[in-house]
């Protein structure tokens, strides 16, 4: 019975998607004109080569400071429900030969690109989500082929807490200097330049770091169970 | 400009198609592991939803390059599903922490069983999928 009224509800839903489609208006900047204002005028405001990056830390930083908390709570109540390893329980059989080098192997290159990643988000597609990504997928490989050395997690925790306290601090100087929470800092720059776009490559390096050490701890609780 | 819209209906499809695909997992699996691949799947649905929006087929990604003059998409859409994927991932870890627990606790991921057997615990019954509280005779 349950099934049924499933399936109804899933194709009656289908049908109501179709006929919204058809008023869809396709090819056209949607969200109210912002969109094409941003275009124009990001380049002088920012600076930033990356517009969507310009977008994510200049016209839209509250919002990113808000889903890094949603990040952060999420971490939290990972942890929360999962709680911490009883030293007494085993780890499981550390995995062979090739794994464990390619690990090691892969781990500076892996910090490398995670870092370039970040430290050019705000000229080329990536940025410090992305960047953050990789860093914690190179902290993981390692843990994933010996399981008997874990993750420092009062490390992780300790640099999360301080890329978190960079990003609100850079917010707030930009509120005391320029009258803005989160208001782009020390000019624009040459468009295009690494050292460019003012407090953007900054506040990115803060949330590459957030969301690395993060993701990477969150992953080794997962791991740990 | 046919063509661009074939593209854009293909991407629409694919996005309700995920979107429902989604729902129908939610809805009607009982294995909790499935319930948590339909909220990834409509997620995704969703994602895909937003990119075809900001879609232009003239248009080029929004990052400025030396000479460059062709127009470019709406990065509002974009920065937008920047943070959903993040938002997604942390929704996903949580999902899976619970699901963990709930296995070391009951041995079991069907929502069946363990409404049942939440039922039995907390003093409740049972009618269609809803517990109910059982009066005391």
């Amino acid at each position: 019975m349950t099934v049924f009224s499933g399936v109804i509800f899933t194709i009656g839903l289908g049908v109501l998607l179709i006929a919204v489609m058809k008023s869809l208006i396709l090819e056209q900047v949607l969200t109210g004109g912002i969109g094409s204002i941003i275009l124009e005028q990001a380049p002088t405001e920012v600076g930033s080569a990356n517009i969507v990056s310009s977008v994510l830390l200049a016209y839209r930083g509250l919002d990113t400071l808000g889903e890094l908390t949603v990040l952060f709570v999420a971490a939290t109540a990972i942890g929360l429900v999962l709680g911490q390893r009883s030293p007494d329980t085993k780890h499981d059989s550390e995995a062979g030969f090739i794994l464990r080098s390619a690990a090691d192997l892969l781990f500076p290159f892996m910090i490398m690109l995670g870092a370039y990643i970040i430290l050019h988000g705000h000229i080329t597609p990536g940025g410090g989500f992305q960047g953050g990504a990789i860093l914690a997928a190179a902290f993981f490989i390692p843990i994933l082929a010996s399981p008997a050395s874990p993750l420092n997690h009062k490390v992780s925790s300790l640099i999360e807490g301080l890329a978190g306290t960079a990003f609100i601090l850079i917010g707030l100087f930009a509120l005391v200097g320029k009258g803005y929470f989160l208001a782009p800092l020390f000019g624009t720059g040459d468009i295009g330049a690494l050292f460019s776009a003012g407090s953007l490559p900054l506040l990115y390096l803060a949330v590459g770091l957030k969301v690395g050490s993060e993701l990477a701890g969150l992953l080794a609780r997962l791991q740990e169970v | 400009m046919t063509e661009t819209i074939g593209i854009q209906l293909v991407s629409y499809s694919g996005a309700m198609g995920l979107i429902l695909l989604g729902i129908f997992a939610l809805v009607n699996y009982e294995h909790l592991i499935r319930v948590i691949f339909g909220l990834i799947l409509l997620e995704a649905g969703v994602n895909l939803f937003l990119i075809t929006l900001a879609y232009r087929a003239d248009a080029v990604a929004p990052i400025m390059i030396e000479g460059q003059t062709a127009a470019m998409v709406d990065p509002i859409p974009h920065a937008l599903v920047l943070t959903a994927i993040v938002i997604g991932v942390a929704v996903q870890a949580l999902a899976l922490a619970l699901v963990i627990k709930t296995y070391q606790k009951y041995g079991t991921l069907n929502t069946r069983i363990l409404a049942q057997r939440i039922a039995e615990e907390s003093g409740t019954r049972m009618i269609e999928g809803i517990p109910t509280e059982v009066k005391k005779v």
